[in-house]
């Protein structure tokens, strides 16, 4: 234990990249990633959640709309969503004496929307074949029980279909988490932000990216174990029996 | 009698051109090009900016002949080392690594920055409580940014950009209050690309050493200390006597 002390100590001896200051920039960041990531699922489930249902309308004018939605975020790089909401919205004239300019001015919310935008897409997509899955045989149970739509919807198709979405939805989680990397670009200080700031103040581009993947590999470790509990919890049901 | 004459004329030239040599001492000086606005070419091609004239008119003070070597970065200590040339004066930064294998000069100028506002903005002057709530652009990594960071970083939001376009951008948008930015960088960008929508408050700045450097310096062999010495002499007579500002002034005008 000494050893492993003393070899400790030693390391961080002539260290002069991991100060109180540094951390406290890859802590803000972590800070920021984590509310970006979680408000932008937070809002892309609210929204998929009805667009799912929308999804799968027999109506053209609800359908076509929202395919054609998932397929342009799904099928365009977040990056250059991010750039166009971004950067974009500033040729918009007269735009900065709007109400709007707010929300626009600082680069949170451009980055939130569009990431929202994005994972919104893919959630639609996890949900309506999770929907589209649904056993025949518990609608028709529901039919001849008498339910509307609506209720069937809610009763039945909708908390199997989430149970069968969801490690499906895990894996979005992740990549959306991943993904947030890219928030660097427009100046937001997330993790990454903070590891370039690092990498470009010190010049040491492994100790500042090796710290910062960690950070993420905690995170989408934490991501992962919260989904397997629930997984577990959820899809009991499934499970060979006395497992 | 021909061959005698041929001699003696050729005699007569050497000799001439010994005393020419004598009075006109012939440097050579390498630089490289082009790095705005310190060296670069003319549209002619023709070779100019502050290095070049400064360079020149120490030359002339020390009364040599001097002849520019344009030589890429990544050689121009060895080209010194194995004398293509005597000196360079390219905007090379003054440091140890550097002065373990040549000899500095007196720092002839440090590489200045300054603060860009839209031409209506409300920010006068560059305090603390000015800058209060402000979004301040600068490029990351940068010395500007180690030093906004360290001032201002407690009462301003600073954005960081890869890039001067980005931040350009930015500014045009209204996202950025006020950019610090190297001078020559902003005064391309933003002074001279719109002109009339920016201008530059608080002068130039160049200090402290800590974040801003030794500043740029002559390079010579290790072993010319006495040209050195009159190169340093050179520069002290021209700040004296007001070339170094007017030299100073027709690369680094504020305009303000």
């Amino acid at each position: 234990m000494d050893q492993l002390n003393a070899w400790f100590t030693q390391l961080l001896a002539g260290n002069a990249i991991f100060t109180a200051n540094t951390l406290g920039f890859y802590w803000n960041g972590l800070v920021t990633t984590v509310q970006l990531v979680f408000l932008c699922l937070l809002l892309g489930i609210l929204l998929a959640i009805p667009l799912a249902i929308g999804r799968g309308s027999k109506r053209w004018w609800i359908k076509w709309p929202i395919y054609a939605y998932t397929y342009v975020f799904r099928g365009t790089p977040l990056l250059i969503q991010l750039y166009l909401v971004y950067y974009g919205v500033v040729f918009f004239n007269g735009i900065q004496d709007t109400i709007f300019w707010e929300v626009f001015k600082d680069a949170f919310y451009p980055a939130l929307i569009a990431f929202t935008l994005n994972t919104a897409a893919y959630t639609t997509e996890i949900f309506r074949g999770a929907i589209k899955n649904t056993a025949k045989g518990e609608i028709e149970a529901a039919r001849a029980y008498g339910m509307s739509k609506g209720l069937m919807m809610r009763r039945i198709i909708l908390p199997s279909a989430f149970r069968r979405a969801l490690p499906a939805y895990g894996n979005e989680v992740i990549f959306m988490l991943h993904a947030s990397a890219v928030a660097s670009v427009v100046t937001i200080m997330d993790l990454t932000g903070a590891a370039y700031y690092v990498y470009a103040r010190f010049y040491a581009p492994f100790p500042a990216f090796i710290f910062v993947a960690l950070i993420y590999l905690c995170l989408t470790f934490s991501i992962m174990f919260v989904f397997r509990r629930l997984e577990k919890r959820l899809l009991a049901h499934l499970r060979p029996r006395g497992a | 009698m021909k061959k005698l004459l041929t001699t003696t004329l050729l005699g007569a030239a050497l000799i001439a051109g010994a005393a020419h040599a004598q009075d006109k001492e012939h440097l050579r000086i390498g630089v490289d090009v082009p790095y705005e606005p310190m060296e670069y070419r003319t549209a002619d091609g023709e070779l100019t900016g502050f290095d070049i004239d400064l360079g020149n008119a120490m030359c002339k003070q020390i009364k040599a002949d001097c002849e520019w070597v344009v030589q890429a970065w990544d050689g121009i200590i060895p080209g010194l080392l194995a004398r293509k040339y005597d000196a360079i004066m390219s905007s090379m930064t003054i440091n140890d690594e550097r002065r373990a294998t040549v000899l500095f000069s007196d720092p002839y100028i440090k590489p200045p920055s300054a603060w860009f506002v839209p031409a209506g903005s409300s920010i006068e002057t560059i305090y603390p409580q000015s800058l209060k709530g402000k979004t301040i652009g600068v490029q990351r990594g940068t010395l500007q940014d180690n030093y906004v960071t360290d001032m201002y970083g407690d009462v301003a939001k600073i954005s960081r950009y890869t890039t001067a376009d980005d931040l350009v951008l930015d500014m045009d948008a209204g996202r950025v209050d006020i950019a610090f930015l190297d001078f020559p960088v902003g005064k391309s960008t933003l002074l001279d690309s719109k002109e009339g929508h920016y201008k530059t408050i608080g002068g130039m700045i160049t200090e402290p050493e800590k974040y801003f450097g030794e500043g740029f310096g002559i390079a010579f062999r290790p072993r010319d200390k006495k040209l050195a010495e009159r190169f340093n002499e050179a520069l002290a007579t021209l700040k004296q006597d007001g070339t170094y500002d007017k030299i100073y002034d027709k690369y680094f005008k504020t305009g303000e």
